[in-house]
């Protein structure tokens, strides 16, 4: 019989991940960049929230936008033609998520100092993406209206990890049961410091007060 | 499907731990993973086979998983109780003020190396 000898390892599988993510997030506040990691399920208006906010905010910050999809370039092309700004298309090999190393290497690709604010826009899912660290410096997600108002139940820790729920479509509002009362106890129930946007990407409407919110938070993370 | 992803860190934090102690094969990977950690054993472990086998380190090597049991903690009458039965309401007094004790691990406990 042959003879087996252990070793020990009690290790977090997260941990060379963890540390990798707070490694990017200091070299990021040193170079005053700003990376928002935007989650959210696949058909919730990510892509079309993020034309509409950044059409607002690009005469005040210097902006780039880092799509992750599984395969295609169709977000990050719709991206450029709709806002003029820089754009680029990370593949994630088959991966659901985006992780720490996989984000080092996007921002490789772009002249970060001539950057203000980096959005991630992150594989379409609400499950894994809210895994993994992305060394971002806060984490925002779209729930749309017609998803329902429970999904932070679902969902629990896409939630806790989300300090700014965007709710899109709103125009539907009168044609689903989902309900804005409800839907923020559940958020906040998840996390009490979460601030909840409702929008409507296609007509604008709530996206001047969503600029004005990552306004602020591109300005403190330079400040302090 | 994060487990995928899951599998290419135990790899790699497996392949660090070989290196230090000059081990050639690995026979087997023990995995702690928390009923709430929302990693699927079987996932986990087809996604393993297919990667595992891509190495010549890892050919062949079982992955174990050990199951440990969510249970949360409530601050107000300070009983612990399963998370999966309750969720974040105590059973024995309502209160929503609890905390997961444990139960999210994903973690490598142990490798075995057979000797010659």
């Amino acid at each position: 019989m042959d003879k087996v000898k252990v070793i020990e390892i009690k290790k977090s599988v997260f941990e060379d991940n963890n540390r990798e993510a707070d490694g990017l997030r200091a070299e990021l506040k040193s170079r005053g960049v700003f990376l928002l990691n935007l989650m959210s399920s696949p058909g919730s208006g990510k892509t079309t929230t993020l034309i509409s906010l950044i059409n607002r905010l690009k005469g005040k910050l210097r902006i780039a936008v880092m799509e992750a999809d599984i395969d295609s370039d169709v977000d990050a092309v719709k991206i450029k033609e709709s806002t003029g700004i820089e754009s680029i298309q990370l593949h994630t090999g088959g991966m659901c998520h985006l992780d720490a190393g996989m984000t080092r290497q996007g921002l490789d690709n772009l002249p970060l100092d001539g950057f203000d604010l980096v959005i991630l826009e992150n594989v379409g899912n609400l499950v894994c993406p809210a895994e993994f660290d992305t060394g971002s410096c806060t984490n925002a997600m779209i729930l749309s209206v017609p998803e329902g108002d429970d999904k932070p139940l679902k969902y629990p820790l896409m939630f806790s990890v989300c300090d700014t729920v965007i709710v899109n479509k709103t125009d539907v509002l009168p044609y689903f049961t989902f309900d804005l009362d409800r839907c923020r106890k559940n958020v906040l129930a998840r996390n009490p410091k979460a601030e909840i946007f409702p929008v409507c990407a296609l007509s604008g409407e709530g996206i001047d007060a969503l600029a004005e919110h990552i306004l602020k938070m591109v300005k403190d993370w330079k400040e302090n | 499907m994060h487990e995928l992803g899951i599998v290419f860190y135990i790899i790699r934090d497996v392949k660090q731990v070989a290196e230090e102690n000059s081990v050639k094969h690995v026979s087997k990977v023990v995995m702690n993973i928390g009923e709430v950690s929302t990693v699927v054993p079987e996932y986990l472990t087809d996604c393993w086979r297919w990667a595992a086998d891509k190495e010549d380190l890892l050919r062949g090597c079982e992955l174990e998983v050990q199951t440990i049991g969510a249970v949360s903690f409530c601050e107000d009458c300070k009983t612990e109780f399963g998370t999966v039965a309750h969720g974040k309401t105590c059973p024995c007094c309502g209160s929503g003020k609890t905390y997961l004790l444990r139960g999210n691990e994903v973690e490598i406990k142990e490798i075995e190396i057979k000797e010659e």
